[in-house]
């Protein structure tokens, strides 16, 4: 035993002697060189060119047998009918970062003309990703960006801003102009969140919103129960109390079904973004007569138009360039190869029934 | 009995001594990968290419290397299931000390020990305490893991050199040959000379088969499986190392679920789960394998679950066959004495 612990000794010895030698003079975080990984770009684009027919378009979201996903690249598999193209799906089981690398060599293989990724991570697919784009693969981003060095563009679904004044336009006409307000959110720290309660305060004070008033914003850390009760707790505490805005998906929910099996229910108003398979039975009973989100076919189907425009060099991924993206008309390239889809869409009684995600 | 007789008694020996050798499931296993491999290169477009050729080495590298020192654990009839936390920790470490500002050639061999050590803390469970192996490492599979976690937490860690992450992708002057195959190789020969052509190799058989008749023979048993999972540690974090390059990206969750792809790339060479049986160009072929079809079948469009299935499947047979084997041999066996018998 007493031998084994004096090799175990040397051992550490001799590692850490290893260590304290690398360890003057190296590669470190400041001194790195990672000018390699960076890809090349600047084919010139020329908007007048013909829609090419018969592009292999590859679909990789982040995994398979997600009902939100589905509805995405089944967006994008109607534009790919639409432009006569091939369309294929592909991806994991799991959403882990590297199970993405695997599929993407495969479509490299494979020879496809365009790849619409939503990245688990976004530098781990960057190296597979060039590659592909050295194969001549247009990398078209959508859902959640992979690193800028290594795709053409990304297809943002909304900006802060515009769900912020959609927030507020949907509660200023529920409340009729005037009156109080309250927003539901998730954790005191969400970052996404907190940035459209910045974009929402902005827009109240502005003069036409003058008459509403922000009472107080309530937390219910996109927990169910935790919701619901904040829900109770706002419309206990502010009786005159208009409309319950909450961005969150779970806040939305909760608030809803409280609302709606309490005699709160025609009073107060509910909105925010939300899903319509699960706000459905709200809209329905008339708890919530209008609440938003952005339409993730719409994602789907505009990444795939942006890829074909890609593939046939009408665009190239610079700020400015525009091209016309099927029924959703024209849009234009942004800063950092950003396409932005549009304002939210509006789930009202007339159309939630349109929608199944 | 004339010299003639002799002769041809030896030939007769010779032939069934090279028709048992045939008969073992890691020859089997050896020529059913060629088999594939000839089928896939003919039939799927696209396989035989050299860049896919660079796509299956850097997709089977984690699992080749791991799998090395986990047929030495398993042929002495023990098991590590904690390895692919054990590279998550490490690729985890591996970011946390580059954002500190240490150098990557520091970073490589501190990531090289830190899995050692986690190896010795599972040597230590098993042969110390003399827990099961496979209780200790399924707890240290949760444990390493959320270590992992507690060291980076959900995000990633990216900025490594590009010297270092294009190496680990690149080809030997930019040609079909994949850095890390030279790498592959050289821990293959390694390992492979150590279990087949050493008295230490063959003392892990010996340990496998029987641990107290080992023991009572004059092998050191503990201080054995001790170092072995020291090894399989350090491998883990080498690999953790290698991980993290491959994908830029330093992360908690690196590598999960990796420990399942090497035991059954293990079994499927042929070694056997209770230890005392095996050899490593069986289980180099059951990578091999494994890479192939999942490489051939996502050629083919085939989906993931459909993988899972795929794979699933072989390693059943891979268990169920030569048990099959056995049971059809021994009764044939007994047959044949007792016609013997009757005669």
């Amino acid at each position: 035993m007493l031998r084994s612990h004096r090799r175990l000794l040397s051992a550490g010895a001799a590692s850490l002697l290893v260590l304290g030698i690398a360890a003057c003079g190296g590669t470190t975080k400041d001194s790195a060189d990672n000018s390699g990984a960076a890809a090349q770009t600047g084919a010139s684009a020329d908007p007048n060119a013909k829609l090419k027919e018969g592009l292999k378009i590859a679909f990789l979201p982040k995994q398979l047998n997600n009902p939100y996903t589905d509805v995405e690249v089944g967006g994008g598999k109607v534009a790919a009918g639409e432009l006569k193209g091939e369309y294929k799906l592909v991806g994991p089981n799991d959403a882990s970062a590297s199970s993405q690398v695997s599929y993407i060599n495969t479509l490299i293989q494979q020879q496809q003309d365009v790849i619409g990724i939503a990245a688990n991570d976004p530098n781990a697919v960057c190296p597979s990703l060039n590659q592909a784009r050295q194969a001549g693969i247009k990398i078209v981003a959508f859902d959640s960006d992979a690193s800028k060095d290594c795709r053409d563009v990304f297809i943002n679904q909304a900006t802060t801003q515009g769900i912020g004044e959609s927030l507020v336009k949907m509660a200023s006409e529920l409340a009729g102009g005037s009156g109080e307000i309250a927003i539901l959110s998730a954790t005191p720290n969400a970052t996404n969140q907190n940035a459209w309660i910045e974009v929402m305060k902005t827009e109240l004070a502005k003069p036409e919103n003058a008459k509403l008033k922000l009472v107080k914003t309530a937390y219910g850390n996109d927990d169910d129960q935790k919701s619901f009760q904040e829900a109770q707790g706002l419309l206990q505490s502010y009786p005159n109390l208009k409309v319950i805005v909450s961005p969150t998906t779970v806040g939305i929910a909760a608030a809803s079904r409280y609302v709606s099996s309490s005699n709160y229910k025609g009073k107060v108003a509910i909105t925010g973004l939300g899903l319509p398979n699960q706000m459905r039975e709200y809209v329905k009973d008339g708890t919530v007569k209008k609440f938003a989100l952005w339409n993730p076919a719409d994602i789907g189907y505009l990444a795939a138009y942006a890829g074909a425009a890609l593939a046939s060099g009408q665009i190239s991924g610079q700020q400015g360039e525009k091209f016309k993206a099927g029924k959703l008309g024209e849009y234009t390239v942004g800063a950092a190869g950003e396409i932005v889809l549009g304002p939210p869409t509006e789930f009202t009684a007339e159309n939630i029934d349109q929608f199944n995600f | 009995m004339s010299d003639l007789a002799r002769g041809g008694k030896q030939k007769d020996n010779a032939v069934l001594e090279v028709r048992r050798r045939l008969a073992t499931w890691d020859s089997i296993i050896v020529l059913l990968t060629v088999f594939v491999l000839v089928v896939a290169s003919f039939s799927v477009t696209n396989f035989g290419t050299s860049r896919n050729f660079t796509f299956m080495i850097l997709d089977l590298l984690p699992i080749v290397l791991v799998a090395l020192p986990m047929t030495f654990i398993i042929v002495t009839g023990e098991i590590d299931l904690s390895v692919a936390s054990t590279l998550g920790l490490a690729s985890s470490i591996m970011g946390y000390l580059w954002n500190q500002g240490l150098s990557i050639e520091s970073i490589i061999p501190i990531c090289v020990v830190v899995g050692a050590v986690l190896g010795a803390i599972n040597g230590f469970l098993v042969t110390g305490l003399g827990l099961p192996s496979l209780a200790v490492t399924i707890g240290t599979l949760a444990l390493y893991r959320g270590l992992a976690f507690v060291v980076l937490g959900d995000g990633a860690v990216a900025d490594f050199p590009f010297t270092y992450t294009g190496w680990v992708t690149g080809t030997i002057g930019d040609g079909p040959v994949p850095n890390v195959l030279v790498l592959i190789l050289v821990l293959a020969a390694i390992f492979g000379v150590i279990l087949h052509a050493t008295p230490f190799g063959r003392s892990l058989f010996a340990i496998g088969a029987n641990a107290q008749a080992a023991h009572f023979s004059g092998i050191r048993v503990a201080r054995t499986k001790f170092w072995l999972y020291v090894v399989s540690g350090a491998v883990a974090g080498l690999v953790g190392v290698l991980w993290t390059l491959r994908y830029s990206s330093a992360r908690a969750d690196n590598g999960a679920g990796l420990e399942l792809a090497v035991v059954a790339a293990v079994l499927l060479g042929g070694v056997s789960i209770f230890g005392g049986k095996g050899s490593l160009p069986g289980v180099l072929a059951g990578v091999v394998l494994l890479a192939a079809l999942q490489n051939a079948l996502r050629l083919q469009d085939v989906s993931g679950q459909a993988l899972n299935i795929v794979t699933g499947a072989l390693l059943v047979l891979s268990v169920l066959l030569p048990n099959i084997a056995t049971s059809i041999r021994t009764t044939w066996q007994r047959r044949k004495l007792r016609r013997a018998a009757t005669v």
